[in-house]
């Protein structure tokens, strides 16, 4: 099994993905820069967060030009796995990959905390280990996380079980007070209808470890990576 | 030759930096303002060599393809044929 982190101009989680899948799920990663157009030999590929060609136009716009873009897409119409976390996920949404789009917070506050993630849906391969409804305790760290769409791809989200992890309170109530910027349905997550493409706002990466106040971020790494193996045996 | 493009955000679409922008105009004084939407506005030299139909094509592809998010946005274009091309 092999993990790649790719990395933009601006990238700033890229290691700290690596670090998260090398220490705590074990498995070789290799950081794949921006300009390389062969993802032979990965099986998964994590868009990092960070502020990719400094947010210039739109959050995540201009990094789905870089030349690796093309071959994400190639990797992910194959089946693999591409994790697009914050500003990935901000760049699946403008890439097409996933829909619907991130826009500015309704507050218009960079709201830097931990929040509660109820996890939506436990039939993904990046969550099949974690028990459906679980409260997950992850940081966010943006200020474009306002997860936007039309009615008929909010319609079509929630039919197919789409909608993996919504902001929630301490108890996995969604309410409005634990929405932290205005996303429609506090949606914070969301996959692509088969399943191998998954984008989210708050970083898992982040919470890995009990000293950084959290690690219920592994859960989701392990799982990734737990189906990784499946697939393989 | 210049291509004016617009890009604004489509009806219904909540734009929180325009409402805080209209709240501060409010506060300034100006009264009787019903609504403020930010939107991007970008000016496109073009070769002088294109037809206006060219440069309208040229630049409405530019605007679909990379300015705007079709999710969130509408964009228009206007082509001026006086503009001379930048130095």
């Amino acid at each position: 099994m092999k993990f790649g982190v790719l990395v933009f101009p601006g990238s700033n989680c890229d290691h700290d993905a690596y670090h998260v899948l090398s220490k705590h799920v074990g498995q070789p990663v290799d950081f794949i820069w921006h300009r390389q157009t062969d993802l032979s030999g990965y099986d998964a590929v994590i868009v990092p967060g960070g502020f990719s060609y400094g947010d210039y136009l739109r959050a995540g716009a201009l990094a789905r030009f870089s030349p690796v873009m093309k071959a994400v897409k190639e990797f992910a119409a194959e089946g693999k796995f591409v994790f697009g976390i914050c500003n990935g996920f901000q760049i699946l949404c403008e890439a097409g990959l996933l829909p619907g789009a991130l826009m500015r917070n309704n507050n218009l506050h960079f709201v830097c905390k931990h929040v509660n993630l109820r996890v939506e849906n436990n039939r993904t391969p990046y969550t099949d280990e974690i028990t459906e409804a679980k409260v997950l305790s992850i940081p966010i760290a943006h200020a474009d996380g306002n997860y936007v769409c039309d009615d008929e791809t909010f319609q079509s989200l929630e039919e197919n079980g789409q909608i993996v992890f919504r902001y929630c309170d301490e108890n996995g109530e969604i309410t409005a007070d634990s929405n932290p910027n205005g996303s429609r349905s506090n949606i914070a997550g969301i996959c692509n209808l088969d399943r191998n493409v998954l984008g989210m706002m708050p970083h898992p990466e982040r919470a890995c470890e009990e000293l950084l106040g959290s690690n219920d971020g592994r859960e989701i790494f392990r799982s990734l990576a737990g189906s990784i193996e499946a697939l393989a045996a | 030759m210049k291509a004016k493009v617009y890009v604004t955000l489509k009806p219904g679409v909540l734009d929180p930096q325009g409402k805080a922008i209209h709240h501060s105009a409010e506060l300034l004084g100006f009264e009787k303002i019903g609504d403020i939407r930010q939107g991007k506005y970008f000016e496109i030299t073009l070769d002088q060599g294109l037809s206006a139909k060219e440069a309208l094509e040229t630049a409405e592809k530019i605007a679909k393809d990379v300015l705007a998010n079709p999710v969130i946005e509408d964009f228009s274009v206007i082509i001026d044929e006086t503009a001379a091309e930048a130095a």
